[in-house]
């Protein structure tokens, strides 16, 4: 396997070489070099006076209803031109690397293409320019948008109902979460303990904590899945229920998950289920039918809306029979004529007495809702079992093509799910897995997720979802393969990568040691 | 100034009724750079094996044990702006807090020097 | 299927490097019999784009939207002129493409732009530090509520009749849970707001004070009494702007005394979207900053001593402190911050400054003509771009009538306060940059026939 670009590092050369030819001069006058672009603050380029939107003074009334509240002076906050600020930003976005740049394996994260369709249908005036507020009369579509969503996340897990306002992931958690507190005092009953596998994304103990819930760890199993005789035996009237990664963050199928579910609730507990790798089996599997109370579904993940640099996210959160009745307000509810109102403050009472609340303002992360309704209906119920299918495939393929050079902890139990799991343990002492993670930089692929699951010593997490080409794969896995082999070969210039980037690797204990969070300089006073 | 030491990796020094206690060099040697020093207030009481300090890295937070219970009287205040100190000495400058023992009696559990560095030998 | 690059040949020569005869041998670790044997019945199958486009564009084609009729609505959601240069640069594929900024070397451009942000929000609060954004402006209230508890270790703490309802209600779910006490009361239809009631319900187990700025009745609280006695029974003040646009010319909460303040950010660059994707912004005083929920970018230096970027201070963060963390936010609102930052780098101080004049000027043009229509009054006194009138008879019925004449009208007190009935003839109206004269009159003259 070898890969495509002839002119590339082989083991074959020996240590790599510095790329620089002999005559080239080392700096530049501006600092720049060619298209690698250095870019500076808006702080240091911007003018206080300067701005980019032309607004006509207005044809001034006295400020009588603001007396007394004026600001002493403008905000020190510096302008720019629209060309510089375009110019500012679209430098700036060259400094990143990006799913539309190549692929970006980063395991539990979900990195697949993200359709342009979705970005244009999410920028129609009837979607991106109504108010929240507007009467319902008036926002008929959206309300279809809303409705039509949560029955396709319905149908697709199998639940029986359906929370949309969560605005990511971790807020969907803390809705599940909210739902069997709720139902747990509507019981009668004070259940404090919640369990977590050692396995679990930090935001399941957060989430709990957050929730005034207690936290035990429920440990794993040498093959990487939960200890379900460890989880049974603690289980009692303090259990609330359990948080459950599935597939979970090994990239593995709890195949225990129905068992789990039967036990938790014959214990009187409930199943929450982390539905961050949902993506893996959308389509083949409905969570519904293992048991589960509440999963949250990242739209962000499974159905593609952009990350965006880190959000915006959306968490809906599919709920069991049980748990339907403490969901939060407001929602949508369809009448027979086909027209739709939104259950708010006022009918609460009537239409959902028992709900635990309210979580966030208005309705929901409409933006993310067109977004994913559209990516859904462009797959069909054939092309997000499909999804499913090639991304578990691309994965295997994946976990197949390194694990004779990289150590797989859990490849010999069987197949992985939509994520393919290694460990530093095949790596050469002074080599750890930063240094591939910097070497793939160097190899121009974004890194796997590293050092997570915490419950693997110097984990790489790679998932290259289903968007991925077969020749893409063979790319990424020939510069794995040669990481591997200039690490077994001691060449140390790993040890300093990346050396093609932007900035090499950057003082992280400075950084945190003495925070600079805001700039300092100029602030016109 | 007998010193003690614990299995949690922190030492203490007591001078009349009153200890100083910090985190031994191996412990630092484990967390790596570090960054960020949470200190228990003065006049708060804590009891052996609570947490009343935090010993942040750039990628890991570790709870530092009292050693025994007590008073707290001082918090080490160097650490706010230098919490390198840990790092750099720390058995001596870069120490947490000093407290009054509410029972000498609990330094008996401890270890001495000795036994200590043959603990350490055998993790 | 336009999104997977395999070809069927791909996979079966890829089954065969992995050694399995059909894709189910993949999904051998699940139960046979959860396995569904083919695509789940009852749903359609998949569609071109133009099919796809067509479905949805129907759907948005029942919607009246904003631009489409005279538009009066705000209520923590407000409609500005969003310039075309800050959708163009939030699609460039490296910015909408990228995840968490978590591999800094390739990463520069997100952080730079949340450095850049953080001091952009900071500065407009008037506050030392702010974060990378959290969901909105709704839970970034309740996180300053949660971490006035824990820099103040106190359980108790004061909302505002003024804050917006949603903001209330969503605090007093999460305190239910936690077991915080939350003192709150909807608002009167006063032209004042309640600073002495409010700082009466100070008392010395408070942990903060939270006022919105202006209020949700379009009301400006006196922050600086508030702040003082807040401080006075060692409570913080926490300070709720939902219309950033105001601080154009309002004074900085920080600088009237505020140690919160958080704001929702979707007034600028974001775009109403029916309510979502917005914008939290949260920022404080420097010496709080380990208490602080969110992401944070900080400054720093590479291999080379260049200056570079980094995401700092985690671990007060869940994937770190796990139960004991800050919050459990780990997505924030990066896109949206990008969109805030770059129309804040287009306006510039001066031009939020102008800015905020036009939209006071549109306000106060709307709120004189409206005074004219019979049976109508101006409550406020002060208000920047928005305000509440007084109509005759139940507003929910007059915004639901003037719809149907196509007149987006306000937002009515009795949506945001069913249960209180003393508020029902409450009409909440704002005007922005984007309302026109001939908006403002017709709106008053559909209002003189609805109610004549």
């Amino acid at each position: 396997m070898t890969a495509p670009n002839t002119a590339g590092w082989r083991p074959e050369m020996g240590p790599a070489q510095h790329p620089d030819h002999e005559d080239a001069p080392r700096l530049t006058h501006s600092g720049d070099r060619a298209l690698m672009l250095e870019e500076a603050l808006i702080f240091e380029l911007g003018r206080f006076d300067a701005t980019g939107v032309d607004i006509d003074e207005p044809e001034l009334e006295p400020m009588s209803a603001l007396s007394g509240f004026l600001r002493q002076a403008a905000p020190a906050l510096p302008g720019l031109t629209e060309p510089e600020t375009v110019r500012h930003y679209t430098r700036l976005s060259r400094q990143n690397y990006a799913i539309d740049l190549g692929p970006f394996p980063l395991g539990s994260c979900t990195m697949k293409h993200n359709p342009r369709l979705n970005e244009k249908v999410a920028r129609m005036a009837g979607f991106a320019d109504i108010h929240p507020l507007q009467p319902v009369s008036t926002v008929q579509g959206g309300l279809k948008v809303i409705n039509e969503l949560a029955h396709w996340l319905i149908t697709l897990t199998g639940m029986q109902g359906v929370a949309m306002t969560p605005k990511a992931g971790a807020h969907g958690e803390l809705c599940g979460v909210l739902c069997i507190k709720a139902a747990i005092t509507a019981r009668g009953e004070d259940r404090t303990v919640m369990l977590v596998p050692e396995s679990a994304h930090g935001t399941n103990p957060a989430t709990a904590a957050f929730a005034g819930f207690s936290i035990e760890n429920i440990p794993a199993t040498a093959e990487g899945r939960v200890d379900f005789a460890a989880l049974t035996a603690r289980l009692g009237p303090d259990v609330a229920g359990v948080m459950i990664t599935n597939p979970n963050t090994c990239g593995l199928f709890e195949r225990d998950m129905k068992a789990i579910s039967d036990a938790v609730h014959a214990a009187g507990g409930y199943v929450y289920c982390d539905g961050a790798n949902f993506n893996a089996i959308v389509g083949k599997v409905r969570p519904g039918d293992l048991g589960i109370d509440a999963m949250h579904i990242n739209l962000h993940k499974t159905f593609s809306t952009p990350h965006g640099g880190g959000g915006p996210g959306s968490g809906p959160v599919v709920l069991s029979k049980a748990l339907c009745p403490y969901g939060p307000i407001p929602f949508t509810e369809l009448f027979e004529d086909g027209h739709l109102t939104l259950v708010e403050e006022e009918t609460a009472a009537t239409r959902q007495p028992h709900s635990f609340g309210r979580m966030a303002a208005f309705h929901g992360q409409m933006g993310m809702f067109t977004r994913a309704l559209t990516y859904i209906l462009s797959h069909g119920a054939d092309g997000l079992r499909q999804v499913a299918e090639d991304a578990v495939l691309n994965a295997n393929y994946v976990l197949r093509s390194l694990d004779d050079v990289l150590d797989a902890p859990f490849g010999a139990a069987g197949p992985c799910m939509h994520e393919a799991l290694f460990n530093d343990d095949n790596l050469p002492d002074g080599f750890s897995t930063l240094d591939i993670a910097k070497g793939l930089i160097d190899e121009g692929f974004h890194p796997m997720t590293v050092y997570f699951p915490l419950v693997v010593h110097g984990a790489m997490l790679i998932e290259p979802t289903e968007t991925e080409s077969k020749a893409g794969l063979d790319r990424f896995i020939g510069s794995m393969r040669s990481l591997a082999s200039r690490a077994k070969a001691g060449d140390t210039s790993l040890k300093s990568a990346p050396h093609f980037a932007p900035r090499r690797r950057l003082d992280e204990t400075q950084a945190a040691r003495r925070p600079v969070l805001a700039w300092r300089g100029d602030s016109g006073e | 100034m007998p010193l003690y030491y614990t299995q949690d990796h922190e030492w203490i020094d007591v001078e009349g009724d009153t200890g100083t206690v910090g985190i031994t060099d191996y412990a630092q040697s484990q967390l790596g750079d570090i960054t960020f020093v949470e200190l228990p207030d003065a006049g708060s009481s804590v009891k052996k094996g609570d947490a009343p300090c935090v010993v942040d890295s750039v990628k890991a937070a570790s709870d530092a044990y009292a050693p025994v219970s007590g008073t707290v009287t001082e918090a080490n205040a160097a650490l706010e702006g230098e919490p390198e100190l840990v790092n750099t000495d720390p058995e001596q400058g870069g120490w947490l807090f000093r407290l009054t023992l509410a029972d000498a009696g609990e330094l008996d559990g401890l270890m001495d020097r000795a036994a200590y560095d043959e603990y350490v030998a055998g993790l | 299927m336009r999104y997977l690059p395999l070809t069927q040949d791909n996979r079966t020569a890829m089954l065969g490097v992995i050694g399995a005869a059909t894709i189910d041998d993949l999904f051998v670790d699940v139960p046979a019999e959860a396995r569904l044997s083919g695509p789940i019945a009852g749903l359609p199958l998949h569609a071109s784009e133009m099919a796809v486009e067509r479905h949805m564009g129907a759907l948005a084609g029942q919607n009246l939207s904003a631009g489409a009729a005279p538009f009066f609505l705000g209520a923590g959601a407000y409609r500005h002129h969003i310039p075309a240069s800050v959708d163009h640069l939030i699609q460039r594929g490296e910015f909408l493409t990228a995840y968490t900024p978590y591999q800094p070397e390739i990463a520069q451009g997100t952080l730079q732009v949340l450095f850049e942000f953080q001091t952009q929000v900071a500065r407009l609060f008037g506050v030392e530090i702010a974060n990378a954004s959290m969901y909105d402006g709704s839970t970034a209230c309740w996180e300053a509520v949660a971490m006035a508890g824990r820099v103040t270790k106190r359980s108790r703490a004061v909302l505002c009749r003024g804050l917006h309802p949603h903001y209330a209600a969503t605090v007093a779910t999460m305190a239910k849970f936690t077991g915080d006490t939350i003192d709150y009361r909807t608002p009167k239809l006063e032209a004042e707001t309640d600073t002495a009631g409010v700082i009466a319900a100070i008392d010395d187990q408070t942990s903060c004070v939270v006022v919105q700025y202006p209020d949700i009745l379009g009301r400006i609280p006196d922050l600086a009494a508030i702040a003082e006695a807040a401080h006075a029974k060692g409570a913080l003040l926490v300070a709720v702007v939902t219309e950033p646009v105001a601080l154009g010319l309002l004074e900085a909460p920080g600088n009237l005394g505020a140690d919160i303040v958080v704001g929702e950010g979707q007034s600028i660059g974001v775009g109403l979207q029916f309510g979502g994707p917005y914008l939290g912004l949260f920022g404080c005083r420097e010496k709080f900053v380990r208490q602080m929920p969110g992401r944070l970018c900080g400054e720093t230096v590479d291999a080379e001593g260049k200056r570079g970027f980094v995401l700092t201070l985690s671990t007060r963060e869940q994937h770190i402190r796990r139960e004991k963390a800050t919050s459990n936010i780990c997505t924030n609102a990066g896109l949206c911050a990008l969109a805030f930052s770059v129309h804040m780098t287009l306006l510039g101080g001066t031009g939020l400054a102008k800015l905020a004049r036009v939209n006071h000027a549109r306000a106060q043009q709307a709120a004189q003509r409206l005074a004219q229509v019979p049976g109508v009054s101006v409550l406020n006194t002060a208000y920047f771009n928005e305000f509440t009138v007084v109509l005759p008879r139940d507003a929910r019925d007059v915004v639901r009538e003037l719809a149907e004449r196509k007149i987006l009208g306000g937002v009515s007190l009795g949506r945001l306060y069913p249960a209180a009935g003393e508020l029902a003839n409450g009409l909440l109206v704002t005007a922005t940059e984007t309302t026109t004269a001939e908006d403002i009159e017709a709106l008053a003259t559909a209002l003189e026939g609805v109610l004549a």
